[in-house]
């Protein structure tokens, strides 16, 4: 189907408005509708993302009371103004250097989710996998609980007080 | 090895075998690990990412993965070879148009490649043929576990494996589908699917073709959450609910355009065949969409038993095609190789030489027309 505007695209945006009884129809492609002012994007783009909860954020002087100088990564020297136009960390430390800032943008990226609790590389120490393992067993039993599973539920509860 | 000897084939992956092999095109798993003790890309001298291919590359080159393995320096091969690898599926977009010293390992039969110093310093991922989740994530974590004793990933307990976006922090895993939906589209159901998909927090993108169009009615369905979930939850929900959902859903359709608009099929499915079998010129965009139609109608025929007047057509032609004794089929690994080897990449690379997109064109039309008309 053509683009009802430009008649020469496809239309890929179809608007059904019923208004006082009456349907109107309207097919748009992406650009054409863009031009109308209708909001087509349904992903948020990693830019997207960072710049609209950086925004948001308190500055880092705000934050940290540094009027004088932008905080900036002891190992890599890196700073948040990069990571907004980059959308990439500098080093494995930015993760500890800028947790509170970054804390909200992963609790966003994962789904409100801010605790490893996947695989565990073997050379670990046995307490840190024994606490991925746990974080891992509490994150399904609210599954369990939440879907009314109690045979589960249960199962999981004794799991975890074993592993205690 | 040389690209060439791979160049004029599809990959085993692409070969239409596997579970669900009709819709579900292959099953993909890829890992982000970074090394302790160095900074992330964005942040290493030219030095630096050196000194971290070379250690990956040792490793990597002496795993024992049951196949050849060969290295390509990405930052030294030409362009056209790399636009093959992306076309191939072996490399990233980005990782063959970056910057700096960074390679890829590949196991010959291309189930496996390894990405160093893509965006984070090792990208490995495993690839396989139809609905093959659960295998690919058992296999590519041996082969996590093998790098795994050589050196130290960056790790924290809270936050798990280190990545340089946050965006794959934790698990560092994409788990991703390639799902041929012709029906849906067909049925004007497509966008209501790619909704459903977005409201799961899933992330779907074209498989062919520049950029998240989907040429050929191609979709790539991936995972974006990647902390807070263990890898098998992610595997198990995509195994075990999400494809097979969106399966039952373009068999529907399927059946659906066969039981109510058996025309309509029939019309695409008659355009296609006559327009693929004689173009003169045809476009890598035009290509795709017609060859969609024609591996639906194969697709129809091999697993429903559809047999409407253009799906038989299609049939007779296969059985035309070949000699008296041997009656050569149109099946759907010949027109898997048309997708793949119509490329321009790998049109080009088994042409021997550069080609500007309009003797493209022909030389795509004449391959196909000689796969069809035998």
């Amino acid at each position: 189907m053509q683009c009802q505007v430009c008649q020469k695209r496809e239309a890929t945006i179809h608007l059904t408005e019923i208004t006082d009884g009456v349907r109107t129809e309207m097919h748009l492609c992406e650009h054409c509708a863009q031009e109308e002012g209708i909001a087509v994007k349904s992903q948020l783009s990693i830019n997207e993302l960072l710049s609209s909860l950086l925004a948001t954020q308190p500055s880092d002087d705000e934050l940290f009371g540094d009027t004088e100088q932008e905080l900036s990564c002891p190992h890599c020297g890196f700073t948040l103004g990069q990571f907004t136009k980059e959308a990439v960390l500098g080093c494995p430390h930015d993760y500890e250097v800028f947790e509170k800032l970054l804390l909200p943008l992963i609790e966003k990226a994962h789904d409100g989710k801010t605790v490893h609790c996947g695989k565990v590389p073997s050379k670990m120490p046995k307490d840190t996998k024994k606490q991925i393992k746990l974080t891992a067993l509490h994150q399904q039993l609210e599954v369990a609980v939440q879907s009314e599973d109690y045979e589960l539920a249960a199962k999981l509860r004794d799991k975890i007080n074993q592993l205690k | 090895m040389k690209l060439t000897d791979i160049s004029g084939d599809i990959n085993e992956w692409f070969d239409g075998s596997g579970p669900l092999a009709d819709i579900v095109i292959s099953s993909r798993i890829r890992l982000a690990r970074n090394m302790a003790g160095h900074k992330f890309l964005s942040r290493c001298s030219a030095a630096e990412k050196s000194e971290i291919l070379k250690k990956l590359r040792d490793i990597l080159m002496s795993l024992e993965l049951g196949d050849k393995i060969f290295y390509l320096s990405v930052d030294k091969t030409p362009v056209l070879d790399r636009h093959f690898l992306v076309e191939r599926h072996l490399i990233s977009r980005h990782h063959a148009f970056g910057k700096g010293p960074r390679g890829v390992v590949i196991a010959q039969r291309e189930f496996f490649t390894a990405m160093i110093n893509e965006e984070d310093h090792l990208r490995i991922q495993m690839l396989k043929g139809g609905l093959q989740l659960t295998r690919c994530a058992e296999q590519i974590n041996r082969i996590d576990d093998m790098i795994e004793q050589k050196i130290d990933y960056a790790f924290s307990p809270r936050y798990g494996y280190l990545t340089a976006c946050p965006t794959n922090l934790g698990t560092g895993i994409r788990v991703s589908v390639m799902l041929h939906l012709p029906a849906l589209k067909m049925t004007g159901q497509i966008e209501k699917f790619l909704n459903a998909t977005r409201d799961m927090g899933l992330a779907v993108r074209g498989l062919f073709g520049e950029g998240t169009e989907a040429a050929g009615d191609f979709y790539q369905l991936s995972n974006q959450v990647t902390l807070g979930i263990s890898e098998a939850d992610i595997v198990a929900q995509f195994e075990n609910a999400i494809i097979p959902e969106i399966v039952e859903y373009e068999n529907t359709a399927r059946n659906q355009l066969l039981s109510k608009e058996p025309d309509v099929l029939d019309d695409k499915i008659s355009r296609a065949m006559a327009l693929l079998r004689n173009a003169n010129l045809i476009s890598s965009q035009e290509a795709l969409f017609l060859l969609s139609h024609l591996r639906m109608g194969i697709n129809m025929h091999e697993r429903m038993g559809a047999s409407t007047p253009a799906i038989k057509r299609l049939c007779k032609l296969s059985a035309a095609s070949g000699n008296a004794d041997k009656p050569q089929s149109i099946s759907i690994t010949t027109i898997n190789r048309l997708f793949m080897l119509t490329q321009p990449a790998h049109l080009q690379l088994n042409y021997g030489k550069t080609l500007d997109a309009a003797h493209r064109d022909i030389l795509r039309a004449k391959i196909i027309r000689s796969a069809l008309n035998g």
